[in-house]
């Protein structure tokens, strides 16, 4: 008390941020609900439906093999599934215990609190697609060159952003105890709907129409185009912009959520 | 430095129909240690989350250190416990006071902070295992561990067993002493008598006293007298005397009179079976049910 003058007002971002973003990836990897669904379920996914026909082409005459094409479908199901689900799970229940109202109270930045738990999220999903390439790789057999694995895991986690912000939405619109149900009511059906389990030409009609506007979707062309699948919308710079298009709407619904959310609490 | 650490302006919070702080201004100047009195429901609480800014208020205005409170160089000097907030449980307990140290410009060594809190045997317990007391403890480890120069302590003895509650209290009275800044809510009337050199007696979200214990004690002229009785209590025990206030727990009868004389030889005289009869100068109690004995409170 002594020495007022002399300290720094406040205290440096970069090692909160630091401490900040590894508390989180830790209380994260600590619930296994949590980290087991999002690490060991791609890859048992794969177990299932992907290891039969790891070798076989995906149609008559295709280059690529069913297991390059879905692996490729499963790292976008793993990494969609960590902001989804971790985002969304977490945030509903630490609200629901009131953490949010001692964070307040310190002089931790909320720009600090959300980058961390944005970094944490993508360290886990980058874990899980590691996880799942590893099995991928060893137990399918699959190949792909560098280039492909490099695309494959850039826009992978590239096309996870839009659903951090899908994530951060749901937890803090639903509530701590309908939070899981919430968000596997929206995320599987949606994972379904968009081909990653099953061609899309296998799926009833009015989800082939509904399809091309879910942002799995468009995330799936990217994913299947990186290691050398053929698209089925057409044209990746569509794709693209379609994922821009959806990280600025979930973005915006997630600052809104917040907003009302804050505004009951802390007004 | 100049000027209070902690103001409150004519301050109001109203929520829908109910205003739970009703006009308060206030001042608390560094080095004090300030207890909040009041009973459940007066606008402690609120008043408390108006300093820090974790409400904005409806009118008035509120300052630390002269700054907004949400601004992050007055949240950087302050330190808070709060009633009901949560923490991380899935972080043990060295794991999250380190987290909170990286908050603050100048933070106290983790060890130091559990150690202050008693928690030293609990570093590397997940936060989820705490018993419900040691929780309290952890929320003073992390309310220490910036080296604040204003702590709040909202109710922080809540839930605490007696040893706890005990040790608790001593450890705020050294921190006082030390000259921290303390600024503590409660409705235990003995700790804001034990601990506190001004109380500040908020009722239905109005500053009602705000004066030294003793001041507030001398508010209330008179005696009390208590005793137990062995009798039936009725009405007509006490019917006519000139009581101030009277309490009747089970056979223990509580009396606050400005005639003690009076009183007692009217109650011999009625013939009343007393034992364990006392006489003494009211205490804080007394005087804080007399200053808000608008309605009956157990």
């Amino acid at each position: 008390m002594s020495a007022v003058a002399a300290r720094p007002a406040t205290a440096p971002i970069a090692p909160m941020l630091v401490r900040q973003s590894f508390a989180e990836f830790i209380k994260l990897i600590r619930v296994p609900a949590f980290s087991v669904t999002s690490i060991v379920l791609p890859s048992m996914f794969y177990a299932f439906i992907g290891l039969g026909q790891a070798k076989e082409p995906l149609f008559p005459g295709a280059q690529v093999t069913f297991g390059q094409y879905f692996l490729a479908s499963m790292a976008l199901y793993g990494v969609a599934n960590v902001m989804v689900l971790g985002f969304g799970i977490s945030l509903a229940n630490e609200r629901g215990q009131k953490q949010d109202l001692l964070m307040k109270s310190t002089p931790l930045p909320a720009p600090v609190y959300f980058t961390a738990k944005a970094l944490s999220a993508l360290a886990v999903a980058f874990i899980s697609i590691v996880v799942l390439s590893l099995f991928a790789a060893i137990a399918g057999g699959v190949h792909l060159s560098a280039s492909q694995w490099l695309t494959l895991f850039s826009r992978a986690m590239l096309c996870s952003i839009p659903f951090i912000g899908l994530g951060f939405a749901l937890g803090y619109i639903a509530g701590p105890n309908s939070a899981p149900a919430v968000t596997n009511l929206i995320y599987l059906p949606t994972a379904f709907a968009s081909g990653l389990f099953f061609p899309l030409r296998l799926l009833p009609h009015f989800l082939q129409n509904i399809a091309p506007y879910l942002p799995l979707y468009r995330a799936a062309q990217l994913v299947w185009d990186s290691v050398g699948a053929p698209i089925e919308s057409g044209s990746i710079s569509t794709d693209w912009l379609y994922m821009a298009g959806y990280a600025v709407g979930f973005f915006a619904l997630a600052l809104w959520a917040y907003r009302r959310d804050q505004g009951k609490k802390f007004n | 430095m100049s000027g209070p650490a902690v103001e409150l302006t004519g301050a109001s919070k109203r929520y829908g129909d109910v205003l739970a702080v009703d006009n308060v201004t206030l001042a608390i100047n560094a080095g004090e240690l300030v207890a909040m009195l009041g009973p459940n429901g007066a606008g402690k609480t609120t008043s408390i989350h108006l300093m820090l800014g974790l409400r904005n208020p409806t009118a008035g205005k509120a300052r630390l250190f002269g700054l907004d409170p949400k601004d992050l160089k007055a949240r950087s000097r302050i330190g808070v416990m709060l009633q009901e907030s949560g923490v991380p449980g899935m972080l043990r307990v060295e794991e999250l006071v380190r987290l909170f140290c990286s908050y603050y410009p100048r933070p106290l060594p983790v060890v130091q902070a559990i150690a202050m809190a008693g928690l030293e045997e609990k570093a590397t317990t997940l936060v989820k295992d705490l018993s419900g007391g040691q929780h309290q403890r952890l929320y003073l480890a992390l309310a220490l561990c910036g080296d604040p120069e204003v702590l709040f302590l909202d109710e922080p003895t809540v839930g605490m067993d007696v040893e706890g509650r005990r040790r608790f209290l001593q450890e705020i009275g050294d921190l006082g002493a030390r000259g921290r800044t303390i600024v503590l809510t409660t409705h235990y009337l003995e700790e804001a008598d034990q601990l506190a050199q001004r109380v500040i007696v908020i009722d239905r979200g109005h500053v009602i006293a705000d004066s030294s214990p003793a001041q507030i004690k001398a508010r209330v002229a008179g005696k009390r007298i208590t005793f137990t009785t062995t009798q039936q209590t009725d009405e007509n025990m006490l019917a006519g005397l000139p009581l101030n206030s009277q309490q009747v727990d089970d056979h223990r009868v509580r009396l606050l009179t400005n005639e003690p004389e009076a009183v007692l030889r009217e109650l011999f005289r009625r013939g009343v079976e007393m034992r364990d009869l006392e006489v003494s100068g009211a205490d804080l109690e007394e005087a804080f049910v007399a200053m808000t004995h608008h309605e009956a409170r157990a």
